[in-house]
């Protein structure tokens, strides 16, 4: 099982020459099978990059696993190459609605007077699911999905495959309310998910003292991560959802914030970035920020 | 490490949030899951049980109405299956009564008692909530 980050920033791309390191376009992972598989984690502005690099590379099936409906994780769906090829197939999942199917609330936003093509003229073979209630298996990937809390109907998922783990929890509030810290931990939101995973890429919009003016935004402080993470166990902590307003500069401090609440083995504890690649192979996990093949042992 | 997490029996988001809820209010508060289990009650209820939720959590919910010895205002007994909470879980719907319970010293009171179900997307029950409203003499 192999990732790559195509977009790490949250709520808006944050172009510029003070986001290059991080990276401006928002979420997009993807995510690929021993087997071949193609996940996309959300499809967020990362997506056009992605469907570029796509473009020629024969994946027949392709399923996209939607955190939830907001633009930044929307927006580069229009934008994603293969959804102009007649011969793919794509599969599109996200939250389930009791009013909506998922295929009329995408359209809500690819169709005029916001978005030029409307989806029925989308070429490629697309079909929409609410996200699993119980674990599924694409190819040998296993994926399982569960609400978490934030603004409105959101889902995290966790990707399984030959014993390696990875949850995708872009936009989650679980410190909401009382907090986490002496919580128990099944009555914390996307626990469940997080527990012993390999690797976590989890929301970290906010620095510790931003985070009381944004209370319910849906987002976490530094701290409400880090605690969050050691309470699920997890092995590797990537930080993600950038705020726009963040610069390089003021990531590379809340990193080290993050660390020094991890404490020992602090570089556990990264920033993602775009073009960073991770890589689970045997009994190990391999992070490159510049998408090499530095290796760590897990 | 990634067969270790992941128990189907946890708490559902809906369920998670509802304890926030409850947590967060001076309100007496109960908390059902789907399977007919008391999950949590919040400082208030524990206030008016005069237990905590350590010591009395687990138990399902009819239990818990025989230990709220319920009662209809006129005195006459409330089968359990007709408490606000018992048609929630039951019947699958909201449910409101005056009646009458034991609170901490022993005294019988009245309260107003509200029981809602929770239902998810599709139409799955994660529990059922009861708020206890002390009755206006």
């Amino acid at each position: 099982m192999r990732i790559r980050v195509w977009g790490c920033r949250g709520s808006l791309a944050a172009p510029g020459a003070d986001t290059l390191r991080y990276g401006g376009n928002t979420s997009c992972v993807e995510l690929r099978g021993d087997n071949g598989e193609v996940l996309v984690l959300d499809a967020g502005t990362g997506m056009r990059p992605l469907g570029v690099a796509m473009s020629n590379d024969g994946a027949a099936r392709i399923d996209v696993l939607l955190s939830h409906l907001h633009l930044d994780h929307l927006q580069g769906l229009g934008f994603f190459r293969p959804l102009f090829d007649p011969g793919r197939e794509i599969h599109i999942w996200g939250p389930s609605s009791p009013v909506q199917s998922l295929a009329d609330r995408i359209s809500t936003y690819l169709s005029p007077p916001l978005f030029p093509v409307r989806l029925e003229d989308i070429p490629a073979n697309l079909e929409f699911h609410d996200a699993p209630e119980e674990p599924m298996a694409i190819g040998s990937l296993i994926v399982r999905a569960s609400l978490v809390t934030h603004q409105g109907p959101t889902v995290g998922y966790r990707i399984e495959e030959q014993g390696h783990s990875v949850v995708y929890l872009p936009d989650h509030e679980p410190g909401l309310g009382l907090g986490i810290s002496g919580r128990p931990a099944e009555w914390v939101s996307g626990y469940g998910l997080a527990h012993r995973a390999d690797l976590l890429l989890h929301d970290a919009q906010y620095g510790d003292g931003e985070y009381p003016h944004h209370i319910g935004w849906g987002h976490s402080a530094i701290a409400h991560v880090v605690d969050f993470a050691r309470m699920a166990e997890v092995d590797r902590l990537l930080l993600f959802h950038h705020d726009p307003y963040h610069t390089d500069d003021e990531l590379e401090l809340m990193v080290a914030d993050a660390r020094r609440c991890w404490g020992a083995e602090s570089s556990r504890v990264q920033a993602a970035c775009e073009g960073m690649t991770v890589t689970f192979a045997g009994d190990g996990v391999s992070i490159d920020p510049a998408g090499g093949s530095t290796r760590t042992s897990s | 490490m990634a067969t270790e997490g992941s128990k189907s029996s946890e708490p559902s988001l809906p369920l998670i949030l509802a304890r926030e809820l409850a947590a967060n209010l001076a309100t007496p508060m109960f908390l059902i899951d789907a399977g007919g289990t008391l999950v949590f009650c919040n400082e208030a209820a524990e206030l008016l049980l005069g237990k905590s939720y350590g010591e009395i959590g687990g138990i399902t919910a009819l239990e818990f109405g025989a230990m709220l010895d319920l009662e209809n205002v006129d005195g006459t007994p409330m089968r359990r299956r007709d408490s606000p909470a018992g048609v929630a879980f039951y019947d699958r719907e909201p449910a409101h009564r005056t009646l009458l319970a034991t609170t901490l010293d022993g005294s019988r009171q009245p309260f107003e008692v509200t029981a809602y179900p929770l239902f998810g997307h599709v139409g799955e029950m994660h529990g059922v909530l009861t708020v206890f409203w002390r009755a206006k003499e």
